[in-house]
C-alpha cells in the first residue's frame, strides 16, 4: 500500500530537482556584473526610501485565519462526502447540524464586516 | 514490451524499479514542459488574433520557434539579486513553486490505467500540492525586499487561499457524486457517454471550479497580484533570467493542471462523448485544450477585477453557492432521484 506512494515521492524530488538544475544552469551560463544601481530594489526609478518589510493591512491576517477555519471544514467534509451513500440519512443530518453551526459563524463574520474591502 | 525491457532490468538489478519510475516521470515531465512552451506561443497567437493582430511570426515558420528563442534568452540573462534580499529564501521561492506544480501530475490519469501512481487519496494529494504552491509566492515577495513584491505577495496569498476554499467545496461535490477519492475511479464513474459526465448534475460547481482555478493561478482577470499597470509584476518583480523562467513555468504548469483536473472531474477525462466511439488519451487532450482556450479567451475579453470585487466574489458569492449545492446534493441523494446525481 505505502509503496504506491514511492513514485509520488520521487516525483516531488524530481520537481524540486528540476527547479534547482534550472537555477544552477542559469547562474553558470549567465553573466554576473553587479552594480549598486542595478542591485537596488526596483521602485520605478526612485531611490528606495525605506525598508520594504513594512506594516501591512490587518485584513490579510484576518483572511488567513478565516481560511484555516474553512479549510478545516473542508477536511471534515471530504470523508463524509466519500461515504455518504453508506451512512445514509443519519450521516446526512449529522453533517447538516455541523454545517449549520459553521454557517452561523459565517453569517456572523459577514455581518461583522470581516469580509469587507472598501 | 516486458521482454524488451529485460536486458535493462538485468543491467540495473535492484535499482530497476527506481530507474523505471524515473523514466516514467521523465516521460510525463518532458511533454509537459513542451506543452508549457507552446502554450505561451498559443496564448500570444490567440490573443493576437482576438485583437486583430498576427502575434509572433518572426522566429521560425509562423513563429513556431519563438518559445525556444524565449528560453535561450532567459537562460543567458543575468540573475539579479537585490541588495536587501534574503539570498537563500530568494532562491528557495522559485523551487518551492515549481516542485509542487510538477509533483501534482503524479496522480493524474491520462488513460484507463495510464497513471504514474494510482493512489486512493489522489484528490487529497492534489489539493495538498496546489496548496503548497502559495508558499513560493509568499517567500518570493518577502525575500525580494521590494515594496511592489511585498504588496503583490500579500494580495496573491490572500486571493489564493480565499479561492482555495471555494475550490475545495467544489471538490466535495465531485466526491459526493463519485464516492471515491481515487481520480481514476472518478473518471470511470462518469462512463456511459456525454449525459453521464458530472458537468450536468454539478454545473454550478463546475463554473465555480473553473473561475476559482483562474483566480488560483493568478490569471487574468484576477491578476491583481501581478497587475502590470499598478505594481509592475507583483511578487516576481525582482526576479530575472532563469529565476523568472522557473516562476513562469510553474504558473503555466498550474494552468495546465487546472484544465486537466476540470476535464477529469467534470468532463469525463479520457472518456469519449458517445459510448460507440473508443475512449482514449486524445479525448483528454482535446478537453484540456478546450478548457485552456477558455482561459485565454477570458484573458482577452475581460478587464481586470478590483481587489475588493475579487474578495467579494470568492467569499460572498462562491462559498454560499457551493454550500447550497452541497446541501442540495446531499438531500437529493437521500431521495429516490439519487441516481441522477451519481
Amino acid at each position: 500500500m505505502l509503496q504506491l506512494y514511492f513514485p509520488v515521492l520521487l516525483f516531488i524530488l524530481v520537481g524540486i530537482g528540476l527547479g534547482l538544475i534550472m537555477l544552477a544552469l542559469g547562474s553558470l551560463v549567465s553573466p554576473n556584473r553587479p552594480d549598486p544601481e542595478k542591485l537596488s530594489p526596483y521602485e520605478c526609478g526612485f531611490e528606495a526610501f525605506e525598508d520594504a518589510r513594512m506594516k501591512f493591512d490587518v485584513r490579510y491576517y484576518l483572511i488567513a485565519i478565516l481560511f484555516i477555519l474553512f479549510d478545516l471544514e473542508i477536511a471534515f467534509l471530504f470523508p463524509w462526502a466519500v461515504v455518504l451513500p453508506e451512512i445514509g440519512i443519519f450521516g446526512f443530518w449529522s453533517m447538516m447540524i455541523f454545517l449549520a453551526i459553521l454557517i452561523v459563524g459565517f453569517i456572523y463574520e459577514w455581518k461583522k464586516g470581516a469580509l469587507e474591502w472598501e | 514490451m516486458d521482454e524488451l525491457l529485460l536486458p535493462a532490468q538485468r543491467l540495473f538489478g535492484a535499482a530497476w524499479p527506481t530507474v523505471w519510475t524515473l523514466a516514467k516521470i521523465i516521460a510525463i515531465t518532458v511533454p509537459l514542459i513542451l506543452c508549457v512552451a507552446y502554450l505561451t506561443l498559443v496564448e500570444r497567437k490567440v490573443i493576437g488574433w482576438m485583437q486583430v493582430r498576427i502575434g509572433p511570426n518572426r522566429v521560425g515558420p509562423l513563429g513556431l520557434l519563438q518559445p525556444f528563442a524565449d528560453v535561450f534568452k532567459l537562460i543567458f540573462k543575468e540573475i539579479v539579486v537585490p541588495t536587501g534580499a534574503s539570498r537563500t529564501l530568494f532562491f528557495v521561492a522559485p523551487v518551492l513553486s515549481i516542485g509542487p506544480a510538477l509533483a501534482a501530475w503524479a496522480v493524474i490519469p491520462f488513460d484507463d490505467g495510464l497513471v504514474l501512481a494510482n493512489v486512493n487519496a489522489g484528490l487529497l494529494y492534489i489539493l495538498a500540492m496546489t496548496s503548497v504552491g502559495v508558499y513560493g509566492v509568499i517567500l518570493a515577495g518577502w525575500a525580494s525586499n521590494s515594496k511592489y513584491a511585498f504588496l503583490g505577495c500579500l494580495r496573491s496569498a490572500a486571493q489564493i487561499v480565499s479561492y482555495e476554499i471555494a475550490m475545495g467545496f467544489a471538490l466535495v461535490g465531485v466526491l459526493m457524486a463519485a464516492s471515491s477519492l481515487n481520480i481514476s475511479d472518478i473518471v470511470r464513474n462518469q462512463s456511459g457517454g456525454l449525459s453521464h459526465w458530472y458537468i450536468w448534475p454539478l454545473f454550478p460547481l463546475f463554473v465555480v471550479y473553473l473561475v476559482s482555478g483562474i483566480a488560483e493561478t493568478n490569471r487574468h482577470p484576477f491578476d491583481v497580484a501581478e497587475g502590470e499597470s499598478e505594481i509592475v509584476a507583483g511578487f516576481h518583480v525582482e526576479y530575472s533570467g532563469v529565476a523568472f523562467a522557473v516562476f513562469f513555468l510553474a504558473e503555466y504548469m498550474n494552468m495546465i493542471l487546472i484544465s486537466a483536473l476540470a476535464s477529469i472531474m467534470f468532463l469525463g477525462g479520457w472518456l469519449s462523448p458517445w459510448p460507440t466511439i473508443p475512449d482514449g488519451l486524445p479525448w483528454l487532450l482535446l478537453k484540456m485544450c478546450a478548457v485552456l482556450f477558455i482561459f485565454l479567451w477570458i484573458r482577452a475579453t475581460f478587464p481586470r477585477y478590483r481587489y475588493d470585487q475579487i474578495m467579494r466574489l470568492g467569499w460572498k458569492v462562491f462559498i454560499p453557492i457551493t454550500l447550497v449545492w452541497i446541501v442540495f446534493l446531499g438531500a437529493m441523494m437521500q431521495t429516490r432521484w439519487a441516481y441522477l446525481f451519481h
